[in-house]
């Protein structure tokens, strides 16, 4: 109807039409068609949903200090604990009920999702970045350079993480930085893995020698040719580092390796919590149900996105409809 | 077609390592893909290659668009020896020479639109910039018969046959003066090999391109060339005039393939004497000695085990014409029937 109408229609000045017409000839990426199918999958919108809004109660933590009148290091030993000292349940005026300082945990599990998605986002980037860096040149020159940086990543692999974090942290102290640098380097050997192997058989196809033949530099071929062909697999790994590296962190605050107190921290919580969970039941839950909640929404958010760039996903989903 | 010789080869040789193990990287021993080509190329030409596969054609190929570096030998483009130049010095020489690629699907970046990749040449050699290169890319996918308006497709949208289109146009972006050819049209249907043909011919006539035609198909071959080079385990076996090597060759091993080729008269084809060779071709790590075709060679001698025969003219041939054989094939001889006088150690298996 509407190709009947347009050659009906009056004509239009070329270059509009030319425009329009290229317009939609315009092809879609693959990045597109893989989005597009992500947008329709439920659980991951689901899951995407989820966490933006566990990052926004993150952004806008002071608003819950500022609603409840408690801070997060603040303890409020005459509300929030019985005459005997003892942590009060869920109350209105402490809903998700004190700790054993008389602290809030609901805006402490609330700050608590600061440093876990920042610690999680930050580490699951930069062990990212360098990964890409070290497996694509691994791959890419191969020879020499393969050698050492894949004889690298092993070395970081083989290495008991947690002892050497232990080791690390007593040296030089703890803090979010240091939290953050350990996990991501403990991370970036895996991502530096995927990516290698990857560009080993991209690196062969004919478009490589197709570019090379018309005098392509390395960083060209490497950037242009290669990199966009290998994101693919990052991607969804990704997403899977990231809940990886909040459990990381909880796990080192827990050892109280993390993030100093009094700030708070839902592996540092979980810790605490544990001395009193047989009578302050809402002193473990809370900040465990975060932590769950959180890798969760990252853990399903990255099974869609492997599945949405996975073609076979794709068939199964157009016989659906 | 000019006498003027572009492109020479001399006694050009490409061995690949074979490693042992990955972490000692022990030499083992070495492919020799390439053992010792001589080839000259005119002008405005087409030089067809052919051979079975893995006989070293592409790595040839390859070798001439400098994209490995030989073992030894020498390669002169125009009057430049381009077997040494760095990659830098190289880049200039790159625009005048170009490959078309044998997958059309592999040759084709899936991530990058068409009019990118069409426009490489141009961003890589600094030639054109925005709106100029876009329009050049246009004129170009106009010239290849590809609709100008899908510019901003993706190579996934495009049939084989258009995909291959698009090869040519990034392979003539640069108005090269040499195209390589590796194996262009071995990917595609029947009915659109034709097409390509058509192009590639249409497109030597107006520009005066020079073509290295890569092929297994002999009718192809037949149909594009003007010399034709057959090559076996990484050497030519014989090189001479299309109309010389499809009439009168004087390899056994240029006989045999020729008796392969399917013909469309029932009758020719009834006619034609079979020639089937013994057993599979030799490894290219360890070649035999002397001719390497002694071992599946139904004219073998003492001689050919223990002499390499060198590529000279037989009998009353145009001196273009050379084949490298000790016994050469005479017009009319029945090949099928010849018992080969050299009693071999292992009865190859008859394919």
């Amino acid at each position: 109807m509407s190709q009947l109408s347009a050659a009906t229609a009056p004509p239009e000045p070329a270059e509009a039409g030319l425009s329009e017409a290229a317009k939609k000839i315009e092809g879609r990426s693959p990045w597109q068609l893989a989005f597009e199918r992500l947008r329709r999958d439920r659980v991951a919108v689901g899951s995407a949903i989820m966490i933006v809004i566990i990052a926004l109660i993150a952004i806008f933590a002071p608003l819950a200090k500022r609603i409840t009148g408690h801070g997060p290091a603040g303890q409020y030993r005459d509300t929030g604990l019985s005459p005997a000292g003892i942590p009060v349940g869920p109350n209105g005026m402490f809903w998700f009920g004190t700790d054993e300082l008389g602290r809030d945990v609901l805006v402490r599990v609330i700050y608590g999702a600061r440093i876990s998605l920042l610690a999680g986002v930050a580490a699951a980037s930069i062990a990212v970045l360098v990964g890409v860096v070290i497996g694509l040149a691994a791959g890419y020159f191969g020879g020499a350079v393969d050698t050492v940086l894949s004889r690298f990543m092993d070395v970081v692999l083989s290495l008991p993480y947690l002892v050497f974090a232990i080791a690390l942290v007593s040296v030089i102290g703890s803090s979010m930085q240091v939290s953050i640098g350990v996990i991501a380097f403990f991370s970036f050997s895996s991502v530096g893995r995927i990516v290698r192997g990857q560009v080993l058989s991209i690196k062969e196809k004919e478009y490589v020698e197709a570019a090379r033949s018309l005098g392509a530099g390395n960083m060209r071929i490497m950037f242009v040719d290669v990199l966009p062909n290998v994101l693919a697999p990052v991607i969804v790994y990704v997403t899977l580092l990231i809940p990886l590296s909040i459990v990381f962190e909880a796990a080192l605050s827990f050892l109280g390796l993390g993030v100093v107190p009094p700030t708070p921290t839902w592996g540092g919580m979980l810790s605490d919590a544990i001395n009193y969970y047989q009578v302050a039941w809402w002193y473990l839950v809370f900040p465990g149900a975060a932590l769950l909640v959180t890798t969760l929404a990252f853990n399903l958010l990255g099974d869609s996105v492997r599945d949405a760039f996975d073609p076979r996903y794709n068939r199964l989903f157009a016989a659906e409809e | 077609m000019s006498t003027e010789t572009l492109l020479r080869l001399e006694n050009v040789v490409k061995h690949f390592p074979v490693h042992s193990t990955r972490l000692l990287r022990r030499t083992e021993g070495v492919v020799h893909a390439v053992d010792g080509v001589d080839l000259d190329v005119r002008r405005g030409e087409t030089v067809g290659l052919v051979g079975e596969t893995g006989c070293g054609k592409s790595t040839l190929a390859r070798c001439i668009l400098r994209l490995y570096d030989l073992t030894s030998g020498r390669i002169t483009f125009g009057d430049t020896d381009i077997t040494e130049l760095s990659r830098r010095k190289m880049r200039p020489h790159r625009k005048r020479m170009q490959m078309i690629f044998q997958d059309p699907y592999g040759s084709l970046n899936p991530r990058r639109r068409v009019g990118p990749i069409i426009g490489d040449p141009f961003a890589i050699q600094n030639v054109a910039d925005g709106e100029e290169r876009k329009r050049k890319v246009q004129e170009l996918m106009e010239l290849v018969g590809l609709n100008p308006e899908h510019y901003n497709r993706f190579p996934a949208e495009f049939s084989g046959g258009q995909r291959q289109r698009i090869g040519v146009a990034r392979a003539l972006a640069l108005r090269p003066e040499v195209i390589v050819c590796d194996e262009p049209v071995s990917a595609l249907d029947v009915s659109i090999q034709a097409q390509i043909i058509n192009l590639l011919d249409d497109l030597q006539d107006e520009f005066g391109l020079t073509y290295i035609f890569i092929a297994h198909d002999l009718s192809i071959v037949e149909r594009v060339s003007d010399r034709v080079a057959v090559m076996y385990l990484g050497k030519i076996v014989e090189f001479g005039p299309t109309e010389q090597i499809y009439n009168h060759p004087r390899h056994p091993y240029t006989k045999a393939l020729l008796s392969a080729m399917p013909s469309a008269d029932p009758d020719v084809a009834e006619a034609r004497e079979r020639i089937v060779l013994r057993g599979d071709v030799p490894s290219p790590i360890d070649p035999p000695s002397g001719c390497s075709f002694h071992p599946r060679c139904p004219k073998a001698q003492q001689h050919c085990v223990d002499v390499e025969p060198p590529l000279e003219v037989k009998f009353t041939d145009p001196p273009a014409h050379r084949a490298a054989c000790h016994f050469p094939v005479g017009d009319g001889e029945v090949l099928a029937h010849a018992t080969p006088e050299l009693a071999l150690d292992t009865e190859g298996d008859v394919l």
